[in-house]
């Protein structure tokens, strides 16, 4: 299946879904992109120029693991996880990071910007600024500079200022808003990192070539180590990039289930989750620069959207996702924060893994769905990232005492 | 009227031609209809209503905010249609909808235009539609009369000029520098020149908008286009003191009062 080879006139559609709605103002530097990117994939030295940076700089191939007490414990299918967690900055943000600083770099632009949910997109922006030397600002919803604080930490010190948006619901959506802003006013010196395989084309596009370093790698390693091809592929899905990656491996591999997992936040219901596929409150509509399933209203207003995992917390989602559910080749399902929550007691008790809470959307799917599947049958999940950086939201979920005493001090320490 | 002889009429009795913007519904349908009499009785030729969406990305702070506020206030998409309604029968200026597409597209094209027509506007502006997502809407409209106004911007390539050119109806909406609305454009020779090589392209009326604050601009515009386009600067004059400052901020533009 070759979802990036356009009919005349439907360029950067995926059946009815994706598009570019963009300002007349931004129109000719989405163009200088789209060209830059053609020639980038008619380049046949750029992929392993990509592929030698991913290695040296962010430890790629990242390894498969065989998670051997949980496929016990469950008593079903064998479970394998694909670590990206295990990248440098944490999650597999950087692989598309890397690449579009390639872009920037052929582009010749000296600035770059992103916007950023769980601060794993920003953070990578921030550190490739800092290696190619480019200027760097980060778009941050003001909800989720709260509640992802170590990684702003670590974006400032990097070198990028940070920039807490208090517009509309202060997430994500909010946060892409102000990168288009400010874009639109700078794009001479600016490229636009935009962070998942949402936007405008060619960013799904871009974001989903990048990412397939996942699933390429994913491929070879789970037929090496479990002998053969997984029955089903699990990936949490915000706006889809690190499910776009890894699912890529197995496309064409019409014996392997795909299956998107959702934020169910606090369950079914208008404005208590993030599920645009799995639940049935989507629908179509055309916003942030591109068509797909949106969580909105009757007049097209975005909804409110809720879930523990700041990353999966957006309106949209990517318009490849959606035209795949369409197809039904790729399943959507839901889990809710409290199934969250559950899963990540249960991986680290097992495992000693600390998975992202939007990566644990995944390890919640497939921890439901495991105990009816055979013993010889067999898992992947992507472990998108890795789960330090909620500190702060997990101890909270955990209501943890001994961590609390111990901000409590920290908080007398600073005060004093 | 033809809209062409329109603006030609105009342009006999002063000039430039002036087009202004609310928010529906921000800060209240009230308050729209008073800002809207007093732009009547400084003899406005155009009037943008906005129609308030959640992700108005082509918008500066202040009407991110009118677009939020008048949301949360409850404004829909039908207040909006009521609105324009009043305020065509009431009004001799002509009504373009603004807004972004999603707001278009969620209707559904034919009733939008239906909608539209039944209210007594004129067009629309919608700044996320390019030409190449716009020849059914475009069709549609046109078939009932109506206007959809073309944006160019100064980083459009001569080609990418010629077709907006070829699509555009009415007038168009020159913006005059990079960025969201309400910040400070300098109306410089950058801008003259930018309009030069727009009217080598069409020869419809160019309004110019985008940063339109002060007299100097209204003068510039007067020179080097034919219609100025006022945003965020009223909307500013009103935050600052109602009634009383709007009426300040068109009588220091120097436009002339023929109500």
């Amino acid at each position: 299946m070759n979802l990036f080879d356009f009919e005349a006139g439907r360029e950067g559609y995926y059946g009815q879904y994706g598009g570019a709605f963009v300002p007349e103002i931004i129109t000719s530097t989405i163009k200088e992109l789209r060209d830059c990117f053609q020639e980038c994939l008619q380049d046949p030295g750029f992929w392993t120029e990509f592929e030698q940076l991913m290695h040296e700089y962010s430890g790629r191939p990242t390894p498969v693991t065989y998670l051997a007490n949980l496929s016990k414990k469950l008593g079903g299918a064998q479970i394998y996880v694909k670590r990206e967690d295990l990248n440098h900055t944490g999650s597999h943000k950087i692989n598309n990071v890397m690449g579009q600083g390639l872009l920037a770099k052929r582009l010749g632009k000296p600035r770059v910007i992103a916007e950023t949910g769980a601060g794993q997109h920003g953070f990578a922006t921030a550190t490739m600024a800092a290696k190619f030397g480019f200027e760097c600002k980060i778009y941050m919803g003001e909800v989720d500079v709260l509640r992802q604080r170590p990684n702003v930490f670590w974006m400032e010190n990097l070198g990028a200022e940070v920039v807490a948006v208090k517009d509309g619901q202060r997430t994500l959506k909010d946060a892409i808003n102000e990168c288009m802003r400010d874009w639109v006013a700078n794009m001479d010196t600016t490229h636009y990192v935009l962070g998942t395989a949402c936007g405008p084309h060619p960013f799904p596009e871009i974001v989903s070539y990048f990412q397939s370093i996942i699933g390429k790698e994913a491929n070879k390693q789970i037929q090496a180590q479990a002998g053969r091809l997984p029955d089903r592929v699990y990936a949490c899905v915000g706006g889809g990039s690190n499910a776009m990656g890894i699912f890529q491996g197995f496309l064409d591999d019409e014996e392997v289930e795909l299956i998107g997992c959702e934020a169910g936040g606090t369950g079914t219901g208008i404005g208590h989750h993030a599920a645009r596929l799995a639940y049935p409150d989507a629908s179509v509509g055309v916003a942030q620069g591109y068509k797909t399933l949106f969580l909105q209203d009757a007049d097209g207003n975005m909804l409110e959207t809720e879930s523990v995992a700041a990353g999966l917390d957006y309106i949209g989602v990517s318009p490849i996702l959606a035209y795949l559910a369409e197809q039904g080749r790729v399943r959507f399902a839901a889990a809710t924060n409290d199934e969250v929550t559950e899963a990540l007691r249960l991986v680290m008790a097992t495992e000693g893994l600390i998975p992202a809470l939007e990566s644990t959307h995944a390890y919640a799917r497939a921890i439901a769905e495991a105990p009816a599947m055979a013993k010889d049958e067999i898992i992947l999940i992507n472990q998108s990232g890795r789960g330090d950086k909620d500190i702060f939201t997990v101890a909270d979920a955990l209501d943890d005492d001994h961590w609390k005493s111990f901000i409590r001090a920290k908080a007398i320490e600073y005060g004093s | 009227m033809d809209p062409k002889a329109t603006i030609a009429q105009g342009k006999q009795t002063k000039s430039p031609l002036v087009m202004t913007h609310v928010v529906c519904g921000y800060p209240s349908f009230e308050a729209n209809l008073k800002e809207l009499e007093i732009m009547n009785d400084f003899g406005v030729d155009f009037v943008e209503l906005q129609f308030p969406f959640s992700e108005p990305s082509a918008d500066g702070p202040l009407f991110v905010k009118a677009n939020q506020v008048s949301l949360e206030q409850g404004t829909t998409v039908a207040d909006c249609f009521d609105f324009m309604r009043q305020v065509t029968a009431r009004f001799d200026f002509k009504v373009l909808m603004m807004g972004y597409y999603n707001t278009v597209f969620k209707m559904g094209h034919a009733r939008f235009v239906q909608q539209l027509k039944d209210a007594g506007g004129y067009g629309y502006i919608l700044p996320d539609l390019p030409i190449e997502e716009a020849g059914e809407l475009h069709a549609l409209s046109k078939a009932e009369g109506l206007t959809p106004i073309m944006l160019m911007t100064p980083t459009n390539s001569d080609e990418r000029l010629a077709q907006l050119a070829a699509v555009a109806a009415g007038f168009v909406y020159v913006v005059a520098r990079k960025g969201v609305t309400g910040s400070k454009t300098q109306m410089s020779n950058e801008v003259a020149l930018f309009l030069s090589r727009c009217r080598k392209f069409t020869d419809l009326p160019l309004g110019v908008g985008f940063g339109v604050s002060a007299k100097e601009d209204i003068d510039f515009i007067r020179e080097h286009g034919d219609i100025a386009i006022i945003g965020t600067a009223a909307l500013k004059a009103w935050e600052a003191g109602g009634e009383e400052s709007l009426r300040d901020f068109f009588d220091q533009l120097g436009i002339q009062s023929f109500g």
